[in-house]
């Protein structure tokens, strides 16, 4: 059983996605990170202009498992390469070259490398914009106009109503605490 | 908005700061710009004038979004008319045939497969700096790693030029690919010469990607500061004055499309990191790979002078080599053309480029004469001859002693301290390495062809205009193209910049935005 997601509303009837407090320094994002950590939520994010160092464990984030994957769609495309290759010269069409044997492994190596370093490109970017849930045209975040300075040099906090421990007051209330300015609602689902 | 202290912002306005200038800080003598610091208790600052967040958005974001300084245009203008005249070069060459070129029965390969080599060889600085630099967590590469890589993708582009039109019926270039034909034959794929076009389009399609992913988030800061912009004004510039399209909504658009919506959000930084470091991880054997694999084009044959175990080493230092040398001859220039680029680009990188350069050339002149050993420990007459008898006496010499003096002779300036400090320096000895690199793929490939075992086979190769022509035609290509990237993309990897910065550090003392130390 799914549990019921509680929907807030603003007084302009639009749905609350969150809250949003601004911190002054990488010290202070990082530190309010472990503390709304501790606290227990779940659907939240620290938005940065660029990667603070060790906030995945400040924010209580799980390794990703985009390498197993990256991996997996390498040696796939590693052995296709050396199928193809071994299917064509050895199989579909033998051909003699230099008196040499239709189908040995050796002349097949480095194809055989090429094609699975490709295939492991591709998927690092592909796995890395689909783990992460884009591309997506629009975001409630990206409808403030407060917001879009994260890409220049501010950082922020956004707890989502989405979390089953948001509640519009506290939420607040403890951003306040941990030291966030510009607290503020986002609308939008 | 800013992370700036509102003390801070008090006592700027106070000293008559206007908004994001920057009071200049005494530097300590005796080191050049204040990067230069030799003290080990002192870690030197990888951005000069304790630039803020702020700082970098606007000096990076300025490149793309303020009108360049009055040189780009007479620039591109130039280097775009140089690469119309190589088009039209090359379109004569197709109809024409590659006869057009100098080369004959005997030396059949000649500058087409040495500007192949030349140009493909340039990328592979670039790769080294975005993927290698990064698996050994030198910070000083953000400065340089996102030119470095556009750099290696259009090197790349020049490269794949030549193969192209060299196979002769360019028509039918699409034989070299394992696809079905009428004819039900596949490519032979124990030819080292497929090997290469799987090496060089993979290496080309992985510096893509990787360059693509640096730049999403620096997209996402281009497209938010045009949003903000559109928001903020009713009224901003136009595309063209009679058309009812504001720049900065093709910005949006564009810069839009590109940024994937990226959000910086924490989360995705994290995977953003780890993918970055897959694709770092598998650059690294990916580069090393494809100069080998160009090497064995040659080292797989049994003609003297290519016949040797020692080309996958030795090509992959030389393309190091000739390619760090590229990466100067266009920064050097570019940090004293573009404002504030000084502060990003230090003398301490151009030091750091000139020691890879040092390094390298060393192992290229090792390279050199190991040839000449082996040649004489193997007792093969036929190698001797051509290192005793060809290479450094027969009618190309000059072209080997000219390879000597730049790729060996040139570099030991950077032994002396003032000189790998010197951008100017630096600057020469940057184009004798890239004319002495030009001239080593020449030596290999022609002189080897020219003294073949036979005297019957024996001819000279002399460029035509055709040669000449395509040969600068891809200068022209490679710089319209770097143009284009200082224009318009994010010629600085801001995020990565900002990320080294010490106030990025979540460890890193409360005082506010300003890295005091």
């Amino acid at each position: 059983m799914a549990k019921q997601r509680k929907v807030y509303v603003t007084e302009s009837g639009e749905n609350v996605y969150g809250v949003i407090a601004e911190f002054a320094t990488a010290a202070d994002v990082y530190h309010a990170a472990e503390k709304v950590r501790d606290a227990g939520y779940s659907q939240w994010d620290v938005y940065a202009p660029f990667p603070i160092h060790g906030i995945d464990e400040a924010m209580g984030q799980k390794r990703t498992k985009l390498p197993l994957a990256c991996a997996a769609i390498g040696l796939t495309g590693a052995g296709l390469g050396f199928l193809m290759q071994y299917w064509m010269s050895g199989v579909d069409y033998q051909l003699v070259v230099q008196g040499k044997p239709y189908g040995p492994w050796e002349p097949f190596v480095p194809i055989t490398f090429e094609l699975g370093i490709l295939f492991t490109a591709f998927s690092a970017l592909i796995c890395m914009l689909a783990f992460n849930g884009l591309p997506r045209h629009n975001h409630p975040l990206l409808s403030k106009e407060r917001f879009l300075a994260v890409s220049d040099d501010t950082l922020a906090i956004c707890i989502e109503s989405a979390d089953d421990k948001f509640d519009p007051d506290q939420t607040r209330a403890m951003l306040e605490r941990l030291g966030g300015r510009n607290i503020d609602l986002v609308e939008g689902d | 908005m800013t992370t700036m202290h509102p003390d801070e912002s008090a006592a700027r306005r106070l000293a008559g700061l206007a908004n994001g200038e920057l009071p200049t800080y005494p530097v300590a003598p005796g080191t050049g710009d204040g990067s230069l610091v030799d003290d080990p208790a002192v870690r030197a600052p990888l951005v000069l004038n304790n630039r803020s967040f702020h700082d970098i958005t606007e000096i990076v974001c300025g490149y793309a979004e303020k009108p360049p300084g009055k040189w780009w245009l007479p620039l591109f203008g130039l280097s775009f008319t140089i690469a119309q005249v190589g088009a039209l070069f090359i379109l004569y060459l197709i109809i024409t045939g590659i006869g057009a070129w100098g080369m004959n029965n005997q030396v059949d390969w000649a500058w087409d497969i040495t500007n192949f080599v030349f140009w493909i060889g340039i990328g592979h600085a670039g790769t080294l700096i975005s993927a290698i630099l990064c698996l050994l967590k030198q910070k000083w590469r953000t400065a340089v790693n996102r030119s470095a890589e556009a750099m290696t993708i259009f090197a790349v582009i020049c490269a794949a030029t030549f193969p192209g039109i060299h196979i002769g019926r360019q028509w039918m270039a699409w034989f070299l690919l394992p696809i079905p034909n009428s004819n039900a034959i596949w490519p032979n794929f124990k030819s080292p010469l497929l090997w290469d076009v799987f090496a060089v389009s993979t290496y080309g399609t992985v510096s893509l990607l990787f360059w693509y992913m640096g730049m999403i988030p620096d997209f996402a800061t281009l497209r938010d500061r045009a949003d903000l912009r559109l928001r903020r004004n009713a009224e901003g510039p136009r595309v063209f004055p009679f058309l009812a399209l504001r720049t900065d909504t093709v910005r949006a658009y564009v810069y839009g499309f590109l940024a994937m919506g990226w959000r910086f959000s924490s989360r995705h930084w994290h995977r953003y990191e780890v993918a970055y470091l897959v694709l770092a991880g598998i650059s690294t054997p990916l580069v090393l790979s494809v100069h080998s694999i160009v090497s064995f084009d040659f080292a797989t044959s049994i003609l003297p002078g290519w016949h040797t175990t020692i080309f996958p080493p030795y090509f992959v230092a030389g393309a190091i080599f000739g390619g760090f040398a590229m990466v100067l001859l266009l920064l050097i220039p570019a940090r004293e053309l573009f404002p504030n680029m000084k502060d990003l680009i230090t003398l301490r990188h151009i030091e750091n480029m000139a020691k890879i350069i040092l390094a390298t050339g060393m192992i290229v002149g090792f390279a050199y004469s190991m040839e000449f050993f082996i040649a004489w420990y193997s007792g093969n007459e036929y190698e001797s001859f051509l290192f005793t008898h060809v290479r450094a006496q027969g009618p190309y010499a000059w072209a080997y002693w000219t390879m000597i003096f730049c790729n060996v002779v040139s570099p030991q300036v950077f032994w002396i301290r003032f000189c790998r400090q010197s951008p100017l320096i630096v600057f020469i000895i940057s184009i004798l390495v890239t004319i002495g690199m030009w001239f080593e793929r020449f030596v290999i490939i022609v002189t080897s062809l020219h003294r073949a075992f036979l005297p019957a086979e024996w001819s000279m190769f002399w460029p035509t205009p055709v040669d000449i022509g395509i040969f600068v035609g891809s200068c022209g290509i490679f710089l319209t193209l770097f143009l284009l990237f200082l224009r318009f993309l994010p010629v600085f990897a801001m995020a990565e910049v900002k990320a080294v910065l010490p106030q990025a550090s979540p460890h890193h003392p409360h005082d506010h935005a300003k890295g005091g130390h």
